[in-house]
């Protein structure tokens, strides 16, 4: 059974090289364009990992990663952030509200799926 | 009968007695035990109460009722003010005062001329009131032995006269035994206080004698004066007096202290201020036991002898008399010689001090005589004046009485005097409290009121006694009938004393305060006033010394001192002050300030503090300070008190700024964030792309064997992406030129409406493409203005690229209208796109906001264009807004001020 993975971000050709860098890897890909849109589809979808955004309109990386959290359902569900902010404050926050792991942009693509497959893998 | 010898004889041992008492008195100061207590104090005030109190008041009472009561009202509300009096011990204590004449001198800056002024009015004052005790006294004899005394003793040799010898010699032998610097004689004291129970003793014997002896008690003797009509009215107050009752109180409250010998009595001879405050209760005690008789003995005699009687004066004489109660009559005649020499020998020791210090001293300083003398031991000469001094008074006092006696009635003659020692008032007790009182006022006070006294008491009295004629009184000076001496200014219906004091009273003090206030005293003056007012609060050895610079000679100061005080007491009291300073040789006493300040006191106890300023003075070269010196040291603590306010201001200016800073610094942290903000937020611009960039490479480069169709399109957006890229970094480092002012503008004639055309032009392919209208509403020439061309052409393609960007496909439409309006060209794109909220419409100008809240539709705007642009047409002077309704299109408007029309 392969895992789910949803990607969130605002940006489409972002979104595009992430669905098909993980698509390729073999995983099951669902696509959200905006912070609302992602809490519906982890309802609906009930992915493994999400590949979340921070800058977003309507609701920020931040603010679903603390919904999420709030919700124990959700407790198995791992969460890498991927911004292109980097300060140090940034990943802090991040963390401490429950990321799995914090991605800063431009990333690598190799890197990446070492790390989903990691954070996958030990389930 | 009474011998004349016999009498003799009782006076003579009561006069022995007196001195006895004094030579202890003294003997026991010597001794250092001094005898004086507060009830010998308070007795000893009761100096007051003289041959006026002994016989005048009964006098008086038999014509004005209790109106006799005034005089010594006065004196009892006067002892309530013991603050008043407390400061005044205080005040001479502290500087060694040692007459009122010194006081007041010393007052207004050790002034000579106020000093010799001061004890010319009280002499002139004064010597009737002496006077009136030798009446008293010769009168009272005349009672004791009838008319039948001629034979008793020569003409030549009149009892009067010898009376006056003898006190003259007492007053010399008590009173000038050795300059003491505080002036102080406890023996006479002592003597003093024993008269004053005799006095009361003698009164309240024949007091008792006549209400209980002749009648059957005060209930019976007030009985039978009621029935009498002319005696039962002197047995009410009439209202009709109040005003002439207010006049005499005020009249002997002020006399109780401003009489030489009452000043010398209260503050001069003063040990221990303690005392004053059994004095309060006690002497207002005795002044009421001493009057308790005085109307019983009034009716008494005026039941007995008929309301025709002649000298009521004498009642207590001749009643006991009378009735064949001689050893009473001769105790009374005691107790009057008691009332009367007491008031004499104080007086003329007071006087003799002033005229000594303040009127000879003076002036013989200023002679070359003195000098010439080289004479090293002058005490000797003081003691002697002081001597001449005493006998001349008693001689002038008995002068008087000869030639004015019998014209006026005994208390007449004393109420003058009071009238004169009020003139002291205003001086005094203003200069107690009041700083600004100067010398200048001091002079024209004391002057206005002793001429207004002269001329509406003095005078009149000697023409009442036929020596002047009495023209100026009934017709006024000068004929004016306005200068009327006993009607000044046509006040009428007062009698002659309140009249007098009304006016001279309202001359003194008027002068006194309007020429103060328009003088300014000089450094001494101002020095003394401040000591004196502010007493209470001053150490005043400290301040003292401060305000002395100058230098002095150990050498040159004995020499003064044993000049004046003689050697031996100057060796004394060196010895004394050198103990107390911890030197035991005074001949090796540090010559400073303090030293000098001991000399000037001890100085001023035997010539007086104006006297003893000049010497002083001659002796050292002394800087004189200016006023403001002085009043900067004595203002120490008001100085104290502005520094602190200023510190207080300073301290609120350093809050102000202090709050400014952090102000300043708000604003410089708020900038600092909002730096931190644009290059947080450019950072983000520039990844976004790039991670596109460099995934979509990654993913190529990895998998070779990729579908066509997907390496196309990857491909695609690679570019694209960096496209964009390359857009929003060049329109970055626009933004940041345009901000820094580091950017280049050429400046030319422009014309707008071509640059309208021109930019519709570049972008027409665009609109066709998007199948979006795009009309102009442009003037053939456009208007011209002073700007740059490319810039300007930027401004509009920003514009005209974001109207298409919004509108919809097909039915958009995009206007551009160019217009003049007001001094400026107006240029706006108009759209029917899905316009903008009110706060869209600011925040579209912020950097990297764009329009647009469909995620679908992501712009591929950089967020800069519109802050750029305004940035462009707000440094040519113009603005750059929009004008929008949701759903209503929106309309973009720039304006840039046309050039200023040239001639």
């Amino acid at each position: 059974m392969s895992k789910k993975i949803l990607i969130v971000d605002d940006e489409p050709n972002i979104v595009i090289s992430l669905e098909f860098l993980m698509k390729k890897e073999g995983f099951q890909v669902a696509v959200a364009g905006d912070g609302e849109e992602a809490l519906a589809k982890v309802a609906s979808f009930a992915p493994d990992l999400l590949l979340l955004d921070v800058m977003m309109p309507k609701k920020s990386g931040f603010e679903v990663c603390e919904a999420l959290r709030t919700d124990s359902a959700n407790s198995a569900l791992k969460i890498v952030m991927l911004t292109a902010k980097g300060r140090e404050t940034e990943v802090a926050k991040g963390l401490a509200i429950g990321a799995d792991a914090y991605v800063t942009k431009p990333f690598s693509t190799k890197d990446l799926v070492v790390r989903v497959k990691e954070l996958l893998g030990a389930v | 009968m009474l011998s004349g010898w016999f009498v003799a004889l009782v006076a003579s041992a009561y006069v022995g007695l007196l001195f006895a008492v004094a030579r202890y008195g003294d003997a026991r100061a010597d001794a250092g035990r001094s005898i004086i207590s507060g009830n010998v104090y308070a007795l000893s005030l009761a100096v007051y109460c003289t041959s006026w109190t002994f016989y005048g008041s009964v006098g008086r009472a038999t014509s004005g009722g209790l109106s006799f009561l005034t005089i010594y009202i006065g004196p009892t509300l006067m002892l309530l003010f013991v603050g008043v009096l407390i400061k005044m011990l205080r005040i001479s204590k502290t500087y060694r005062i040692t007459s009122i004449a010194d006081f007041i001198a010393s007052r207004y800056g050790k002034s000579q001329l106020l000093a010799g002024l001061v004890t010319v009015i009280a002499v002139i004052g004064i010597v009737p009131y002496i006077a009136l005790q030798l009446k008293a006294v010769s009168a009272s004899l005349a009672v004791l032995f009838g008319q039948v005394d001629a034979g008793v003793l020569p003409w030549w040799l009149d009892s009067t006269l010898l009376i006056a010898a003898a006190l003259a010699l007492f007053t010399v032998l008590f009173g000038t035994r050795h300059l003491d610097a505080t002036e102080r004689h406890e023996g006479m004291v002592a003597a003093i206080a024993f008269e004053s129970v005799v006095k009361l003793v003698a009164f309240l014997a024949v007091g008792l004698f006549v209400t209980y002896g002749m009648f059957g008690g005060l209930a019976d003797v007030f009985q039978r004066a009621a029935a009498v009509p002319e005696l039962s009215r002197l047995l009410q107050l009439d209202a009709m007096q109040a005003g002439s009752w207010a006049s005499l109180i005020l009249l002997s409250a002020l006399a109780i202290i401003l009489l030489p010998r009452q000043f010398q009595i209260i503050v001069v001879e003063n040990v221990d201020e303690s005392h004053l405050r059994r004095a309060v209760w006690l002497f207002p005690l005795y002044l009421l036991l001493i009057n308790i008789f005085v109307l019983p003995i009034a009716l008494g005699g005026l039941l007995h002898f008929g309301a025709q009687s002649g000298y009521a004066d004498t009642f207590v004489l001749t009643l006991p008399m009378a009735h064949g109660a001689e050893a009473l009559a001769v105790l009374v005649f005691i107790g009057g010689l008691s009332a009367a020499t007491g008031m004499v020998i104080v007086e003329t020791i007071a006087l003799s001090t002033m005229v000594c210090n303040d009127l000879v001293m003076p002036w013989l300083l200023r002679s070359t005589w003195i000098n010439a003398q080289k004479r090293n031991d002058l005490s000797g000469l003081l003691i002697g004046i002081r001597r001449v001094a005493i006998i001349l008074i008693l001689l002038l006092g008995y002068i008087y009485f000869r030639v004015a006696g019998e014209a006026y009635a005994l208390v007449g003659i004393g109420l003058i005097s009071f009238a004169a020692v009020a003139q002291f008032a205003p001086v005094l007790f203003g200069g107690m409290y009041w700083k600004q009182g100067t010398r200048a006022g001091a002079v024209a006070g004391l002057v206005a009121g002793f001429v207004v006294w002269m001329y509406t008491l003095l005078l009149p009295s000697f023409a009442k006694s036929g020596w002047i004629g009495n023209g100026f009184v009934e017709h006024g000076l000068f004929g004016v009938d306005w200068l009327r001496a006993q009607s000044l200014f046509g006040l009428r219906g007062m009698d002659a004393i309140s009249h007098s004091l009304w006016w001279s009273l309202l001359a003194n003090f008027g002068a006194y305060v309007v020429v103060s206030l328009n003088t300014r005293p000089d450094a001494l003056e101002a020095g003394q006033a401040e000591r004196f007012v502010d007493v209470f609060r001053r150490a005043h050895r400290e301040t003292d010394s401060l305000l002395w610079r100058g230098q002095a000679s150990l050498g040159e100061l004995v020499r003064l001192l044993e000049r004046f005080l003689g050697p031996v007491r100057a060796a004394q009291q060196l010895g004394a002050y050198a103990a107390m300073r911890g030197v035991d040789n005074w001949q090796r006493l540090a010559v400073d300030a303090d030293l000098v300040q001991f000399a000037e006191g001890e100085l001023a106890g035997a010539i007086g503090s104006a006297s003893a300023r000049v010497m002083v003075a001659s002796v050292t070269q002394e800087e004189d300070l200016g006023l403001e010196e002085v009043l900067d040291i004595l203002d120490e603590a008001t100085q104290v008190r502005a520094y602190s306010k200023e510190l207080e201001a300073k301290q609120q200016a350093l809050e102000v700024a202090t709050a400014e800073l952090r102000e300043a610094n708000e604003r410089l942290r708020e900038l600092d964030r909002m730096k931190d903000d644009f290059i947080s937020t450019v950072t983000h611009e520039l990844r976004t792309p790039l991670t596109s960039i460099r995934a979509l490479s990654e993913m190529l480069h990895e998998d070779p064997r990729a579908d066509l169709a997907d390496r196309k399109r990857f491909l695609g957006i690679i570019v694209s992406e960096a496209e964009r890229l390359t857009r929003l970094i060049n329109q970055i480092l626009d933004m940041a030129k345009l901000e820094s002012g580091r950017a280049e503008w050429t400046t030319a004639e422009v014309d707008l409406g071509n640059v309208a055309r021109e930019a519709m032009d570049s972008l027409g392919q665009l609109y066709r493409d998007k199948d979006v209208a795009l009309s102009g509403e442009i003037p053939d020439s456009g208007p011209v203005v002073m700007a740059d061309r490319d810039r300007l052409v930027q401004v509009m393609i920003n514009l005209l690229s974001n109207a298409v960007k919004f509108v919809a496909t097909g039915t958009g439409a995009v206007k551009v209208t160019v217009s003049t309006d007001a001094g400026m060209v107006r240029v706006s794109v108009a759209d029917n796109g899905p316009g903008l909220t009110a706060d869209e419409c600011s925040v579209i100008f912020e950097k990297f906001r764009q329009g647009g809240n469909t995620m679908t539709d992501k712009p591929q705007g950089t967020g800069l264009g519109l802050p750029i642009s305004r940035q462009i047409v707000e440094y040519f002077g113009g603005a750059l807004w929009v004008e929008s309704q949701p759903g209503a299109g929106a309309n973009f408007i720039f304006t840039v001020p046309l050039p200023a029309a040239d001639e």
